[in-house]
C-alpha cells in the first residue's frame, strides 16, 4: 500500500492521546487507591488532558486531508453497524469529548463525590469519566486497528496482532509521553509512569515482532493463476491497459525499493523499541530530558513503524497492475 | 432475485479495447460522469476508466497463450467494499445485484478501494470521489432508449460480442447459460466475495487427421497418373530392329 | 450517483453518418446534446459493422474536440526554415490565390511538376481525377508505402484480393488460416467474424512471428521467421500436390492449370501459352484461345471444349511438333524441391508442423465440402444446380506484403487458395463488388510521355494495370515518366505508385525536379517515411548553387492535414482539413469499396457538427482549385464554375456526360429508383441520409458465388458497367504477364526491352510461376551482424500516428517498447524494460525493451507509430510519446544498394515498399548512458503550437457539452 501520511499521522498521535489519557486515568485510579501519591491534578490531569486533546485534534485535522469531501466528513458516521471506519469516526470525537470533560473536571478541581463505593472509594465525576475514557480509548484502539485488521485480503493486516500492536504502540508512546510530561509536573509519579512506559514497550516490541515473524512467513493467498483464474505455472503480465497511472497504481504501491523499505524497518525496530527503552530506564528517576528524548524517539520511530506498517501491505490488487507496454 | 453481471469470453477477446473507450465515451458525459483525465496532452496522462484491458502471456514460447483480460467491477454478491464504507455511499442494490457509489454522498476516503481485491475501484482525482463501474445502470433501464439500446456500452461495442450481459440468477438467461455450458468462472474465488461477473476460458478446436485420408480412392494424382501415350507414328524399335 | 432508476440526461439528437477514426468505415450514430458530442455508437442497421464500434470510434469525441486540431490556414513565415513550425494565419482567399496561381503556371508549361501525393486517402477517385485534369502523371495514395503485393500479387492471378477486395467467408468455413495480419482494414467486420467462426466450432490457425491480437485467440500458433512465408507456402503446395489434396475439378474448369505452355527453350514463344484461332466476340479481352490435352482423345483442345478432360500433368508435343507441358505440370515441377524439409530451415517452423497445416488444408477442403441449393450457370453455359465450396478460409494482410517477395509470396498464396477450390465459393474466399477484375484489370496509364501536355488532362489513367512491358509508362530511353518511377522498368506493375520515394527522388531530381507537392492527409515526414530523420533533411535542403541556389529543393510544399501533424512542420502552406463529423464524404465504388460478398455497398459522410474554425474539406479545396483552374472536368464548357461545392459535384458529376455513372451508385435517377446506373438525382443525399448514410445492393443469390466464371454475373455487372467484359477470368496459377516482361528482359519478342541493367532484374524476378527467394535487404545484410528481423504491428487502439492527439486512446499507447524473446534478450544481457540500442545498417535507435514470450526468437517488434516527435500533436514535449516512444522508421531504409546504383527498398515487381525487411541487432546501452538522458533517440527541436490552435488544458472533464 502506498503510505499516506494524513493516516499515519491520524494513528500516530490519536494512539499517543489515547496512551497519554490512559496513563493519566492509571495513575489517578493507582492515586485512588493510594496506591501513588495525589499529583497536582490541575496541572497533571487538566494540562495532561489537553496535550491529550491537542492529540487527538491533530490526528483529526490530519485525517481530514485523508478525505476527498473533508465537507462532508460528517457522513461518515452513518454506517457504524457493518463499518469499523463509521465507528471510528464515532468513537473519536466520543473519546475525545470525555477526554476534554475529564480534564475539564480536573481543571475546574470539580470533584463532589457521587457516591461511595465499597472500601471507602469516593467517586467523583472524573473517575466516572476516566473509566468512560478508559473505555472509549481502548474501542477506538480498536476501531482503529480493526479498520486494517478486518481486510482478510491484506494478509499483513488481518490478525489480531494489528489490534493488539495498535493498543500496545499507542500505550507506549503515550505512557512515554505521560512520563515525560510527569517530570515537569508530577515528579513522583515518573518513575511509576516510565515503568510501565517501559512494560508496554517490551510488550510492543514482543507484539511488533511477532507481527514481523508473521508477514515475514506469509505466503498470499492470490496469485496471477487466481486472479486471472488460468492454471499454468508461468504467467506474466504484458500489458495493465494504461501507461502513465492509475488510482490503482498510485493507492496501492509504496514505489520505494526493497533497500528503502529494509533501512525503515531497521529504523523503527531500534527508534521504537531499545532506544526508547534506555532513555525510559536512565530517565526514570526524574530526568526530563532523558524522558522527553524517549518519546520523541519513540513517536518518530512509530511514524516510520506505521510507514512501513502500509508499505508491507501487500494488496492483491497489484497483481493486477504490474507492467505496461 | 436478480443479479446482473457481466460475462466475459476469453475465448474471443482479441483485446481490442473497445470496451474501455466506448464505456469512458458513455460514463463521462453520463450520470456517472465526468471521468477525470490529468495531462491529458502532457507526460504521464493518467485518467478515471471504469474498464481496462490488459494483457498476460501464459507458458513459454513455442506454447505461448497471449490472453487479453478485460476487468471491471464485478459486482459481488458479497462485496467487502459496501460494508466498509462509512458513509453508505458503497451500496449494492438489492433489486438487481449492482454495487454502485452515491457520489452525493462519498467523502472520497477510499477506504472501499482497499477492501476490493480485484483493483476495480478508481478515486477520480478531479471530483474526489470513488467510482467504478455502474454497468451503465442509466442505459439498462433508460425507457426511451430502443430495446436493443438497454446494455452497458461496452457491451453494444464489443466487436467479437466477448461481453454477454444479463442475470446470472436466472438459469435460463444467456448468461447462465455460458457459464454453465463453457466453463465459467469467478476471478480470486478464495475471497469467498461470489463476483457476480464471470470470465470463459479459452476452448480449443482440433483436427484429428487419420492416415488413410490422405491415400483415397478419389485422389487427383491418380487421374493424371497415366501419362500421354505417344502418337502413333513416333520412332519405336519396331522401326530399327527386326530380330 | 444521484438517482438510480433516473433516466439518462436527455440526448437530443441522434445523427447518422459514418466512422472515420480508421479506413474500415462504419456506420456510426452520433448523439448530440445541445449540438455537442455526447456519445458515438455503432449503427445496428449498418451492413459493416452491425452496431458494434471499435476502441477509436469510440473515441471520436476527443478527436473532435482535441486541441492538436489545425483551425487557421497558415503560411510559412518569410524567411523561416522548415520543419520548425513557424506560421502566420492567413485567410483562404490567400491560400487559393497562391495555389491556383502557382498551380495555374505550372499547369501551362510542365504538369509533371505537380505532384500530389495521398495517404490514407478514402478519395482516391476525387483526388486521382483532380491529378488526372491537371495533367501530371505523380499522384498516388498509400497503396505503395501499404499493401499493393497484397492487391497486385492476387489480383494479378485470381482478379480479386484480400485487403478491400475481398476476404474469407467466414461464415461457413470450417478452416481459417491467417496469415500476417494484426488488424486490417475490415476491423470490425473481420473480429465479428472471427468471434462467429470461433463460437461455431471453426479452427483458426494464426502464422504470425508474434502472438497478439488476434492471434492469441487462434486455436494454434505458428511462429514464423519474417519474409519467409514464400517458403511456408510454397512447401504447402508441394505437399498438397504429393498427397493429391488439390480440387482437380475446380483447377481444371476455372483456372489456367491444364492450359498448354510452349516449354521449347529455343522458341520465342518460349513460356507462353499456345493458342489457336478461335472465333472472338467483339471487344474480348482475354480470349479463350489456349489449349488443353484431352484425356479422352489424347489430343490438343481448345480449351474447354465440351466433353474434354486436360490433363494436369505430363508434356506433350503438338502436331507442329512443339513441346508443351500444361501449367500445373510447371507448377509442380516448380515445387518439387521446395520440401517441407527445406522449407523448415527458412522458416523455423517444424516440418511436422508444415505438413500437418497442408494435410488440414487439403483434408477439410476435400471432405467437408459445401453444397447449397443455389442454381446458377457458369461462363460456358453449364448450368449447376448447387454452389459448392470447400470451407478452407485464408486471410493475409502486410506480414505478406511488406516484403521485398511479397509479390510473389502472395502469387504462392492465391494458388494455393486455388489448388484448394476455394475462390468465390462458400467457405473460402469471397469477392466483394467491383472484384473480380478481368486479369490485369483493364485500367492503363498511358504509355508515352506526350501523354502528359501543359494544359491538357494526362492522357491515360494516373494509374493502372500493367499487362505487358508496351503499357510501362517510360520515356523513349525506358526512363521513368513518373517522379516516383512506378510503372517503369525499375517496378513494372507497382500499380499503387511509390509514394515512399517520391520525396527522395523530388529532393534528388532523380528522374527530375518539380515545383510543387502537395502532401494529403500523408506523415511523411515521420511514420509513412523510411528513414526518417534525413527524409525531414531532405524537406528542408536547399539548392547550395546554381540558379537557384538558396532555394528550397523542393521548392513548394503544400500540406492539407486537420492535425498538428509532424509533417505540417515543413509546410509553406497548410490547409486544415475539417474532421470525419464535419464534412460531406463519399466511400465509392470508384475507390475502395466497402461492398459485402452479396453485393456491391456504398456510403457516404453527412457532417453532424458545424465546421470548427476556419477548417475546409479538402474536397472543396480540390473542387475550387479545379474551378479555378478552369480544370475541364470542373467547368462548364463556357468555362464557367459547374458546380457550387462537394455536394453538389457529388450528385451531378458523370464519368462521361450522360453515363449515368457517378461517385455515388444508390438512389440515382431522377427520383431516385435506379442504382449503380442512372442520372444524377438532386434527392441523392437525402436519400443515402434517410438510410443510414449507406447503400447496400444485395445481387441475387445466383449472382454471388463463382462470379469469375458465373455467366449471369458477369453479365450483370457488364450491364451495370461494373465490367467493360463479361467473359470468365480464368485463375493464373501461371502467369504470362509476368512472363512476357521476362521474355522482354530475355531478348525476345516484339515489346519494349529494359534497359541493359535492370535485365537481369527483370528476368530473376519476373517469374511466372511463384518461387521464394531472400529478400532484397537480406541480399544485401549480413545475417551474423544483424540477425533479428523488426517488424512492427497495428495497435487496435490507435490508427497509425493520428491519435497521439486523442486524450483517452493516447493513454492505452502512450509509448512503445520493443518486444524481444526473453531468450533473445537474455543472451544479449538485456533484462526486462532495459534501455537498448535498436541497430540496422541504415541507422540506430534507443528505446526500451520488454521481454515476451509470444515472438519468434528471430524477430523483435513494436506498436506502429507511436513514437512522436517531441511537441507535435500539440503535445507537451516531455509527452511519453516523444521522450519514450520511438519510431522504427529511422532503421528503415528508402533505398539499397544496388548493382546498378541505388534501388528503391521495393519489392521488385510491385514497388510495395519493403517495411518488414529490415534486419537488426540490440545491445544494452552502456552504463551511465541513460542516467543523464533517459529518453529515446533520435531527438528533435520540440515543435510549437501554431497560430489559430486551441490551448491544450492540463485537466479534462468531458462531459457531452463543454470542457470543464
Ligand atoms: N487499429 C488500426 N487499424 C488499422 C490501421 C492502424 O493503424 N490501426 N492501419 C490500417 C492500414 S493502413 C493497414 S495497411 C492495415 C494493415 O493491417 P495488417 O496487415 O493487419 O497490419 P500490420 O500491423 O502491419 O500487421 C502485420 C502482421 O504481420 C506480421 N508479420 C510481419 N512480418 C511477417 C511475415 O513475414 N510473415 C508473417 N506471417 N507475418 C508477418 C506482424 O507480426 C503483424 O502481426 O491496417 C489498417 N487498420
Ligand atoms: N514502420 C512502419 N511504417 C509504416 C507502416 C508500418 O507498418 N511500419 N505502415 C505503412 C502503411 S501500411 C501506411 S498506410 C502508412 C500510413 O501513413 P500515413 O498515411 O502517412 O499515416 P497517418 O499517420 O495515417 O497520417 C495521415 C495524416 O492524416 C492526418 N489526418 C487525419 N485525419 C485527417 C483528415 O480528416 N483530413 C486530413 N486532411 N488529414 C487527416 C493525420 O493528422 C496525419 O498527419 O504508414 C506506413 N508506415
Ligand atoms: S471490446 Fe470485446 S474484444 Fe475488445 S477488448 Fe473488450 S471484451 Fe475484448
Ligand atoms: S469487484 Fe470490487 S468494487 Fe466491485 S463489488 Fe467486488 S469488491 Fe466491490
Ligand atoms: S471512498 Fe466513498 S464510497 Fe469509498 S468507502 Fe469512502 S465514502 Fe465510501
Ligand atoms: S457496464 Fe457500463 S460502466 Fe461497466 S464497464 Fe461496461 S460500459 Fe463501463
Ligand atoms: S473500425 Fe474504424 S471505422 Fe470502424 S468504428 Fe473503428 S475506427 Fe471507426
Ligand atoms: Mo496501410
Amino acid at each position: 500500500m502506498h503510505p499516506a501520511f494524513s493516516v499515519i499521522f491520524l494513528t500516530t498521535l490519536i494512539g499517543a492521546a489515547q496512551g497519554l489519557f490512559l496513563a493519566l486515568f492509571t495513575a489517578q485510579s493507582y492515586a485512588a487507591f493510594k496506591l501513588l501519591p495525589q499529583p497536582d491534578a490541575h496541572a497533571f490531569y487538566g494540562q495532561g488532558s489537553l496535550i491529550a486533546l491537542v492529540l487527538l485534534v491533530a490526528g483529526l485535522g490530519a485525517s481530514f486531508f485523508h478525505l476527498g469531501h473533508p465537507e462532508r466528513a460528517w457522513r461518515s458516521a452513518a454506517m457504524w453497524r457493518t463499518s469499523w471506519l463509521s465507528r471510528e469516526v464515532i468513537v473519536l470525537p466520543g473519546f475525545m469529548g470525555v477526554v476534554f470533560l475529564y480534564g475539564l473536571a480536573h481543571w475546574l478541581n470539580w470533584h463532589p463525590v457521587l457516591m461511595i463505593l465499597p472500601g471507602e472509594l469516593p467517586v467523583d465525576p472524573t473517575a466516572i469519566l476516566g473509566v468512560a475514557g478508559t473505555v472509549l480509548a481502548f474501542a477506538l484502539f480498536v476501531c482503529t486497528g480493526m479498520i486494517y485488521a478486518c481486510l482478510k485480503f491484506l494478509a499483513e493486516w488481518h490478525s489480531p496482532l494489528t489490534v493488539i500492536n495498535y493498543i500496545l504502540l499507542g500505550g507506549a508512546s503515550g505512557f512515554s509521553l505521560a512520563a515525560a510530561f510527569a517530570a515537569v509536573t508530577a515528579p513522583e509519579l515518573v518513575s511509576f509512569l516510565s515503568g510501565w512506559a517501559v512494560i508496554i514497550t517490551l510488550l510492543g516490541w514482543v507484539g511488533r515482532a511477532a507481527s514481523l515473524y508473521r508477514n515475514a512467513r506469509l505466503k498470499p493467498k492470490s496469485t496471477l493463476q487466481t486472479a486471472i483464474g488460468i492454471k499454468h505455472p508461468k504467467i506474466a503480465q504484458k500489458a495493465q491497459g494504461f501507461m502513465g497511472g492509475s488510482f490503482n497504481t498510485r493507492e496501492f504501491f509504496h514505489g520505494q525499493s526493497v533497500e528503502m523499505l529494509r533501512g525503515v524497518k531497521w529504523f523503527f525496530l531500534i527508534a521504537v523499541f531499545p532506544l526508547p527503552l534506555v532513555f525510559l530506564l536512565s530517565g526514570m528517576h526524574g530526568g526530563a530530558g532523558l524522558l522527553a528524548a524517549a518519546f520523541t524517539v519513540q513517536y518518530a520511530g512509530l511514524l516510520a513503524e506505521r510507514w512501513f506498517f502500509f508499505a508491507q501491505a501487500n494488496h492483491p490488487q497489484n497483481l493486477y497492475y504490474r507492467c505496461i507496454s | 432475485m436478480t443479479q446482473l453481471a457481466l460475462v466475459i469470453d476469453l475465448n474471443v477477446c482479441v483485446g481490442c479495447q473497445a470496451c474501455v473507450t466506448s464505456c469512458k465515451e458513455w460514463n463521462t458525459s453520463g450520470s456517472a460522469g465526468p471521468m477525470g483525465d490529468q495531462d491529458p496532452y502532457g507526460a504521464d496522462p493518467t485518467g478515471t476508466f471504469f474498464n481496462r484491458v490488459q494483457t498476460f502471456e501464459v507458458g513459454e514460447f513455442p506454447n505461448t497463450e497471449t490472453v487479453h483480460f478485460p476487468k471491471s467491477c464485478l459486482h459481488c454478491e458479497d462485496p467487502p467494499c459496501v460494508p466498509v464504507c462509512p458513509t453508505g455511499a458503497s451500496y449494492k442494490r438489492k433489486e438487481d445485484g449492482i454495487v454502485l457509489v452515491n457520489y452525493d454522498k462519498c467523502i472520497g476516503c477510499k477506504y472501499c478501494s482497499w477492501a476490493c481485491p480485484y483493483g476495480a475501484r478508481e478515486l477520480d482525482e478531479q471530483q474526489q470521489v470513488m467510482k467504478k463501474c455502474t454497468l451503465c445502470v442509466d442505459r439498462i433501464y433508460d425507457m426511451t432508449m430502443a430495446a436493443d439500446d438497454r446494455k452497458p456500452s461496452c457491451v453494444k461495442a464489443c466487436p467479437t460480442s466477448a461481453r454477454l450481459f444479463g442475470d446470472i440468477h436466472d438459469p435460463e438467461s444467456a448468461v447462465s447459460i455460458a457459464i454453465r455450458e463453457s466453463g465459467g468462472y469467478a476471478l480470486m474465488p478464495e475471497w469467498g466475495t461470489h463476483p457476480a461477473n464471470h470470465y470463459l476460458p479459452r476452448r480449443k478446436t482440433r483436427i484429428k487427421i487419420h492416415d488413410d485420408e490422405l491415400e483415397r480412392a478419389d485422389n487427383p494424382l491418380k487421374v493424371d497418373r497415366q501419362l500421354p501415350r505417344p502418337a502413333m507414328n513416333e520412332p519405336t524399335l519396331d522401326d530399327v530392329t527386326t530380330w | 450517483m444521484p438517482g438510480d432508476n433516473a433516466p439518462s440526461p436527455s440526448v437530443q439528437e441522434v445523427k447518422n453518418t459514418t466512422c472515420y477514426m480508421c479506413a474500415c468505415r462504419c456506420g456510426i450514430r452520433v448523439h448530440l446534446r445541445d449540438g455537442v458530442v455526447r456519445y458515438i455508437d455503432g449503427n445496428p442497421d449498418h451492413p459493416l459493422n452491425k452496431g458494434v464500434i471499435c476502441a477509436k470510434g469510440s473515441s471520436g469525441i476527443m478527436k473532435q474536440y482535441s486541441p492538436a486540431r489545425l483551425l487557421k490556414p497558415l503560411k510559412r513565415k518569410a524567411g523561416a526554415e522548415r520543419g520548425v513550425g513557424d506560421f502566420e494565419e492567413i485567410e483562404w482567399d490567400e491560400a487559393f490565390a497562391t495555389l491556383a496561381e502557382r498551380l495555374g503556371k505550372i499547369r501551362a508549361t510542365d504538369p509533371k511538376k505537380f505532384a500530389l501525393f495521398t495517404g490514407r486517402d478514402q478519395m482516391q477517385a476525387l483526388t486521382g481525377m483532380f491529378a488526372r485534369q491537371f495533367g501530371t502523371p505523380n499522384y498516388a495514395a498509400h497503396g505503395g508505402f501499404c499493401s499493393v503485393n497484397m492487391a497486385a500479387g492476387m489480383i494479378y492471378t485470381i482478379g480479386g484480393s484480400f485487403w478491400e477486395f475481398g476476404g474469407p467467408d467466414l461464415d461457413r468455413a470450417k478452416l481459417f488460416v491467417m496469415i500476417g495480419t494484426a488488424e486490417d482494414h475490415h476491423s470490425n467486420p473481420l473480429k465479428i467474424a472471427l468471434s462467429k467462426f470461433k463460437r461455431d466450432g471453426g479452427r483458426f490457425i494464426s502464422i504470425n512471428p508474434v502472438r497478439t491480437g488476434y492471434s492469441a485467440i487462434a486455436d494454434e500458433w505458428v511462429p514464423i521467421r519474417p519474409g519467409t512465408d514464400g517458403a511456408l507456402l510454397l512447401a504447402i503446395i508441394h505437399e498438397i500436390i504429393a498427397t493429391g489434396l488439390y480440387d482437380r475439378d475446380f483447377l481444371v474448369k476455372y483456372s489456367n492449370a491444364g492450359q498448354l505452355i510452349n516449354v521449347k527453350d529455343s522458341s520465342d514463344e518460349f513460356g507462353f501459352f499456345v493458342r489457336t484461332e478461335v472465333p472472338t466476340e467483339e471487344a474480348c479481352y482475354e480470349p479463350q484461345d489456349k489449349l488443353w490435352w484431352d484425356r479422352n482423345t489424347n489430343h490438343a483442345v481448345v480449351t474447354h471444349t465440351a466433353g474434354a478432360d486436360p490433363y494436369l500433368r505430363g508434356e506433350f508435343k503438338l502436331s507442329d511438333g512443339t513441346l508443351v507441358k500444361p501449367a500445373f505440370q510447371l507448377l509442380q515441377e516448380r515445387v518439387k524441391d521446395y520440401t517441407p524439409e527445406w522449407a523448415s530451415q527458412i522458416t523455423g517452423i517444424p516440418v511436422a508442423v508444415i505438413r500437418q497445416l497442408a494435410h488440414e488444408m487439403g483434408v477439410t477442403a476435400r471432405d467437408q465440402k459445401i453444397e447449397l441449393p443455389i442454381a446458377w450457370t457458369d461462363s460456358w453455359g453449364n448450368e449447376h444446380d448447387t454452389v459448392t465450396g470447400n470451407p478452407v478460409a485464408f486471410h493475409a494482410m502486410r506480414g505478406l506484403a511488406a516484403h521485398s517477395n511479397g509479390f510473389q509470396t502472395i502469387r504462392a498464396l492465391a494458388i494455393l487458395m486455388s489448388l484448394l477450390g476455394t475462390i468465390d465459393r462458400p467457405g473460402g474466399f469471397r469477392h466483394k463488388a467491383p472484384f473480380p477484375r478481368p486479369i490485369p484489370p483493364c485500367a492503363r496509364t498511358p504509355n508515352d510521355p506526350r501523354a502528359v501536355q501543359p494544359n491538357h488532362p494526362l492522357d491515360g489513367m494516373v494509374l493502372g494495370w500493367p499487362s505487358d512491358p508496351d503499357d510501362l509508362f517510360v520515356n523513349d530511353d525506358g526512363s521513368p515518366v513518373r517522379l516516383d518511377k512506378a510503372f517503369s522498368w525499375e517496378y513494372p506493375l507497382s500499380v499503387h505508385g511509390l509514394m515512399h520515394n517520391a520525396i527522395t527522388n523530388a529532393w534528388r531530381g532523380d528522374p527530375y525536379r518539380i515545383d510543387m507537392l502537395l502532401i494529403f492527409m500523408a506523415n511523411m515526414s515521420w511514420n509513412s517515411t523510411m528513414n526518417t530523420a534525413e527524409v525531414r533533411q531532405m524537406l528542408n535542403d536547399k539548392d547550395t548553387e546554381g540558379q537557384n541556389a538558396g532555394e528550397f529543393k523542393i521548392p513548394f510544399l503544400v500540406v492539407c492535414d486537420a492535425f498538428h501533424s509532424e509533417m505540417t512542420a515543413f509546410a509553406d502552406l497548410i490547409l486544415p482539413d475539417t474532421t470525419y463529423l464535419e464534412r460531406h464524404d463519399v466511400m465509392s465504388m470508384l475507390d475502395r469499396p466497402i461492398s459485402e460478398f452479396d453485393g456491391p455497398v456504398d456510403s457516404v459522410r453527412i457532417p453532424v457538427v458545424p465546421v470548427s474554425g476556419d477548417c475546409k474539406p479538402f474536397q472543396e479545396v480540390l473542387i475550387e482549385l479545379g474551378t479555378r483552374l478552369k480544370l475541364p472536368a470542373f467547368v462548364t464548357k463556357e468555362g464557367n464554375r459547374k458546380y457550387r461545392d462537394y455536394p453538389d459535384f457529388i450528385i451531378n458529376y458523370e464519368t462521361e456526360p450522360g453515363s449515368g455513372i457517378g461517385f455515388l451508385a444508390g438512389w440515382r435517377g431522377k427520383g431516385g429508383e435506379k442504382f449503380l446506373r442512372g442520372e444524377p438525382n438532386p434527392n441523392q443525399w437525402e436519400m443515402y441520409q434517410k438510410n443510414n448514410c449507406v447503400f447496400h445492393y444485395e445481387l441475387p443469390k445466383s449472382y454471388q458465388y463463382m462470379r469469375n466464371w458465373n455467366k449471369g454475373y458477369l453479365e450483370w455487372s457488364q450491364r451495370n458497367r461494373i465490367t467493360r467484359y463479361a467473359e470468365p477470368i480464368l485463375i493464373h496459377i501461371y502467369s504470362e504477364v509476368l512472363q512476357r516482361f521476362r521474355s522482354a528482359a530475355q531478348g525476345k519478342g516484339l515489346t519494349r526491352k529494359p534497359p541493359e541493367h535492370l535485365k537481369k532484374r527483370i528476368d530473376t524476378y519476373f517469374d511466372p510461376l511463384p518461387f521464394y527467394y531472400d529478400s532484397l535487404e537480406a541480399q544485401v545484410t549480413d545475417k551474423h551482424k544483424y540477425p533479428l528481423a523488426a517488424v512492427t504491428q497495428r495497435p487496435m487502439a490507435m490508427y497509425h500516428s493520428w491519435d497521439s492527439q486523442n486524450a483517452w486512446l493516447r493513454q492505452i499507447h502512450t509509448h512503445n517498447y520493443l518486444f524481444v524473446n526473453t531468450r533473445t534478450a537474455l543472451q544479449q544481457g538485456i533484462a526486462d524494460g532495459d534501455w537498448i540500442w535498436i541497430e540496422s545498417q541504415w541507422g540506430k535507435v534507443r528505446c526500451m525493451a520488454r521481454h515476451s514470450e509470444a515472438v519468434e526468437p528471430g524477430t523483435v517488434w513494436t506498436w506502429n507509430a507511436i513514437g512522436k516527435a517531441a511537441g507535435a500533436w500539440n503535445l507537451t514535449p516531455d509527452a511519453n510519446e516523444s521522450q519514450k516512444g520511438f519510431l522504427l522508421n529511422h532503421l528503415i531504409s528508402e533505398e539499397l544498394p544496388s548493382a546498378g546504383g541505388r534501388v528503391s527498398n521495393s519489392d521488385p515487381i510491385t514497388g510495395q515498399a519493403a517495411w518488414y525487411d529490415v534486419r537488426v541487432r540490440i545491445s544494452k546501452v552502456g552504463a551511465g548512458e541513460t542516467a543523464t538522458e533517459p529518453n529515446t533517440l533520435p531527438q528533435f527541436a520540440p515543435m510549437q503550437p501554431y497560430p489559430g490552435m486551441k490551448t491544450r488544458s492540463s485537466v479534462l472533464a468531458y462531459v457531452g457539452k463543454l470542457f470543464k
